[in-house]
């Protein structure tokens, strides 16, 4: 323990950063793995600085050099030294750490989700064998704690970067290509997540919210998911779904277990469900929801979504509906 | 020898012809008409060079006022300042205008003014070029930002990554203004570099060595060879970017067989190296500050050489940890980790090697060498977090976050910014005559610095907490609030400094004291030229039998160039040797002309494909009434007899 003392102000430095959307959170093995090799390299690093700062000091105002070039020769072949050992180090242990990134959890049977990025929002989607265990959401991951999971990742616009700080490091999503991550949740919690590389006018509102819990809470939520969409008895509601089956929303979203079919807009199955609206822009409540419907151009600039005419109470139908997709 | 013993009978510099009758003899031979003509037709490296430097700062204020606008709209969470558009606009101009065109048309601007003063010639080679590129790099920058204030500017980032940037997803003409930005400058840039190879290997006085070339010139030659290597690359990613949008090509869709990811890779083949083309440089100001205020040549000057041609080596080698995200095989970015993080040991060499010499000997700390100690201090920060960036797992978190952008702030503010403030005050009094006030000189420097470190030390911490890049505005209680505010308010001590160092510029150009050629008593070969030099920068070529000639008893000079005829020495590229005698062109209109047919024939072809054909008539024209024979008879190259 005393051996590691002198990391003690970089630890104090790092575990001051955290929050749900902190890589120093370290509830992924991705993120464990950067807090350590981070507390690694800023040790290194800073005994470097603190060794020119040192120098630089008694250059300025230290006695001078006594020694003549022959002494100056010296510091400089052990400066080399040391830097030459520093950086082997410091590429050797990221080599190490990279491997062990890639054979954690290998030997488990993964989840595997295949994440679409769009321009400005995440469709998601669980993978498996049967066709009838298929759950689509958006926007939303839910994981088991300790599980790896294998996300496919593709875009269908631009790159977008799949990025959960506090699980693991980022990779992007490129059209035309596949790229594929392993990522291991290690904490339960509640997480945020941003698209990490810039991919036009709503980049900045395209995040996301990770859940990590129990295997039996994600049994559970997963066992929720396949569901369809309730069937309204409240006939205030009724209309609400009526006025969506038959205008604009239904050709961009679904919503399973009614004739809602679109692909181009997030599913909705169980939007309800969710905490966010909009790819993370708002909390989830009935105002914003109503809101975020009312006038999708005023919250969210450059969506894609129009907003569709309709009258207060067609717009109140309309998000009592949507609340009932728990 | 003299001109008496010469065997024809044109006048030529020697003990006969010496003094103010030379002086007027030469300044008639090198000078510029007056008035605009002068002004518009003139090739002097000098003229050029300041209006370089002049330029490269107005836009470092407009690209500073973008800054300071983005951290308006991000001094608080969901702010409704700038709208998502707007902001996009913004941030691409910051990034575009500050690498294209203020950081390297900067540094080339102070080679085209120091180089050749500093080899000790009169005139750059290549003076019309030198000309050419700079009207191009002004019609250029005006262009983009004309486009910018009429709501047309580039939205997609300074790095225009496809196919975002591509037809579809940019539709309109923003992106076009871009990548034709992007053509002017590097046309410019590359007319610039091949002009100081020219000149540093074959202008330079005689006896000035490859062993004595000031570190500065070091730092130019391997710069301009970066230049003609790196620049090639983006001027290709734009061209097929321009003709994806206006042919339609398909280089970069994806669904057509093209590839998204090529323009990654050819940016970033230019980008990587474009850092250390601003970078080593302002390496170059460090050494010829440090050289001078601790008054003897900087430690082991064969190792500082060889750090900066390895770091000019090692540059072209680290372009893909820029895409270490990307999905490229893990195995292959253990190289780029590698080859990366080894950049780290030049660097750290030098920054070795400088605080060595000032323990070596009594550094003066005068305003430069404050500059000198702030980039140690700050560029040091900026490569160590370099070193952690390089390493796949850390970058995989790191990578697009306000810690990237803390970390190259660091390294390009620090490491070049921080030096060319110091090397705008160290050679101000050569370059104006005057030297800069000391008291408002302090006081920019410490707003600046302490501003700087407010700013983006800030930015680290804001990084780490998950905050990307890029994004116009971040909802409230993520724990960025305070830090961004922090950063704001840094950001306007910052451009408070610089705002206090352009009114000592004004003020010392009015009463700053009056200079003298040499006040700081410095080695290299521009302070034997008065202040401001001649237009022929000096009435004897000096001959140089050390590497730090003034320090030296006495400086020998060469004689006998004809003063009747714009004439110089070439020398030989290893031992300098005096070699020929090469005439260098006058003064003309054409380069302005030529680079207005440029400029036209780039513009309309962001509306066109025929400006291509039909937009190459003016050019032709201009080009070949530019190198139309001279009606005047070759004065031929002679050698020149010692």
């Amino acid at each position: 323990m005393r051996r590691l003392l002198p990391l003690l102000p970089f630890a104090a430095l790092l575990s001051g950063c955290s929050g749900v959307q902190a890589m120093s959170e370290g509830a992924g093995f991705g993120s464990h793995l950067f807090n350590q090799l981070m507390l690694l390299f800023l040790a290194v690093t800073g005994i470097s600085y603190v060794l020119v700062l040192v120098f630089l000091t008694f250059a300025v105002v230290g006695r001078r050099n006594a020694g003549g070039e022959a002494r100056l020769k010296m510091l400089l072949i052990a400066w080399v030294g040391f830097i030459l050992i520093g950086l082997i180090l410091l590429t050797f242990v990221s080599f190490m750490s990279d491997r062990r990134e890639a054979r954690e959890g290998a030997d488990q049977t993964p989840i595997k989700v295949t994440i679409s990025a769009n321009q400005w929002w995440w469709g998601v989607e669980y993978q498996n064998d049967d066709p009838t265990q298929i759950v689509h959401t958006a926007n939303e991951l839910h994981l088991p704690v300790g599980r790896p999971v294998q996300f496919k990742l593709n875009a269908s616009d631009v790159i977008h970067s799949l990025w959960i700080p506090a699980l693991a490091g980022k990779q992007d999503l490129i059209p035309g290509r596949d790229n594929d991550v392993r990522i291991v949740p290690t904490r339960v919690g509640h997480y945020r997540a941003q698209c990490a590389e810039f991919c036009g006018l709503q980049h900045a509102h395209m995040a996301f919210d990770v859940t990590v819990e129990s295997p039996k809470a994600f049994a559970a939520w997963y066992a929720a998911q396949l569901k369809p969409a309730p069937e309204p008895t409240d006939p205030g509601v009724k209309g609400g779904r009526d006025f969506f089956m038959t205008h604009a929303c239904a050709n961009c979203h679904t919503i399973g277990g009614t004739p809602a079919g679109g692909r181009t807009g997030p599913d909705l199955t169980h939007i309800a469900s969710r905490s966010t609206i909009a790819a993370g822009t708002l909390p989830m409540s009935r105002g914003n929801l109503m809101g975020w419907i009312a006038n999708p151009q005023g919250v969210k600039p450059g969506v894609r979504m129009p907003a569709v005419g309709m009258t207060p109470d067609e717009l109140h139908a309309v998000a009592s509906y949507l609340e009932t997709l728990k | 020898m003299t001109a008496s013993e010469h065997p024809d009978d044109v006048p030529r510099d020697g003990p006969e012809l010496d003094g103010p009758e030379l002086d007027r003899a030469l300044s008639e031979t090198w000078g510029d008409k007056p008035g605009l003509i002068g002004w518009l037709t003139t090739v002097d490296h000098k003229r050029v060079g300041k209006r370089y430097i002049v330029t490269a700062m107005v836009f470092l204020l407009l690209g500073g006022v973008l800054a300071l606008l983005m951290r308006l709209q991000l001094a608080r969470p969901d702010s409704g300042l700038i709208s998502a558009d707007r902001y996009n606009q913004i941030f691409t101009m910051h990034g575009s205008t500050m690498m294209f065109l203020f950081a390297v048309p900067v540094m080339e601007a102070f080679g085209v003014y120091l180089v050749p003063l500093m080899v000790g010639t009169r005139a750059i080679s290549f003076p019309r070029l030198n000309a050419f590129s700079y009207w191009l790099y002004l019609f250029g920058g005006a262009m983009v930002w004309v486009a910018f204030l009429r709501d047309v500017g580039p939205d997609v980032g300074w790095f225009s990554y496809t196919p975002l940037s591509g037809p579809e997803f940019s539709p309109g003409k923003r992106a076009d203004f871009w990548a034709q930005m992007i053509t002017f400058t590097e046309v410019a840039a590359l007319a610039v570099a091949v002009e100081l190879v020219a000149t540093i290997l074959k202008q330079r006085a005689p006896g000035m060595r490859l062993d004595r070339i000031p570190l500065f010139v070091w730092g130019m030659l391997v710069t301009a060879f970066m230049v003609i290597f790196s620049m090639p690359a983006v001027t290709l990613a734009s061209s097929f970017l321009l003709s994806d949008r206006l042919v339609g090509t398909q280089f970069y869709n994806p669904a057509e067989g093209g590839s998204s990811l090529l323009w990654q890779h050819l940016f970033w083949f230019f980008g990587h190296p474009e850092v250390y083309i601003i970078f080593l440089p302002g390496l170059g100001f460090v050494s010829a500050i440090v050289e001078t205020f601790c008054k003897r040549p900087v430690f082991a000057y064969p190792v500082m050489v060889a750090a900066l041609v390895t770091t000019g080596l090692l540059a072209f080698g680290l372009w893909v940890h820029h895409m270490f995200a990307t999905g490229l095989p893990r195995l292959g970015y253990a190289f780029y980790t590698a080859a990366s993080m080894s950049i780290a040991l030049p660097s750290g060499v030098q920054i070795f090697c400088w605080i060595a010499t000032m323990w070596d000997s009594r550094p003066r700390f005068e305003l430069p060498m404050w500059w000198v100690v702030a980039f140690i201090i700050t560029f040091v920060i900026g490569g160590l977090t370099g070193v952690m960036v390089a390493s796949v797992p850390l970058d995989l978190e790191l990578h697009d976050t306000y810690f990237v952008v803390a970390h190259f702030h660091y390294t390009l503010i620090g490491g070049a910014v921080f030096p060319l403030l110091g090397a705008i005050t160290y050679w101000f009094p050569k370059i104006t005559g005057r030297m800069m006030g000391r008291r408002l000189g302090q006081a920019s420097f410490w707003l600046v610095f302490l501003g700087f470190h407010l700013t983006f030390m800030t930015m680290h911490f804001t990084g780490l907490l998950g905050m990307p890049r890029r994004v116009y505005t971040y909802p409230a209680g993520l724990g960025w609030d305070a830090l961004n505010m922090t950063s704001t308010v840094g950001a306007f001590i910052l451009a408070f400094g610089v705002l206090v160092f352009l009114v000592n510029i004004v003020l010392s150009l009015r009463r700053g004291e009056i200079a003298g050629d040499n006040p700081w008593g410095a080695a290299s070969l521009e302070w034997a030229a008065t202040s401001p030099p001649r237009p022929y920068n000096f009435a004897h070529i000096p001959a140089v039998t050390s590497s730090t000639p003034l320090w030296e008893e006495s400086l020998p000079v060469f004689s006998g160039l004809r003063v009747k005829e714009r004439e110089l020495v070439l020398t030989t590229v290893v031992d300098a040797k005096p070699d020929l005698r090469d005439p260098s062109p006058k003064p003309t209109i054409w380069p302005l002309l030529a680079a207005l047919a440029t400029t036209g024939l780039f513009i309309w072809s962001i509306f066109s494909p025929w400006a291509l054909v039909y937009g190459a008539i003016p050019v032709g024209i201009a080009m070949t009434a530019w190198f139309w024979p001279k009606s005047t008879p070759d004065i031929g190259r002679e050698p020149v007899i010692e």
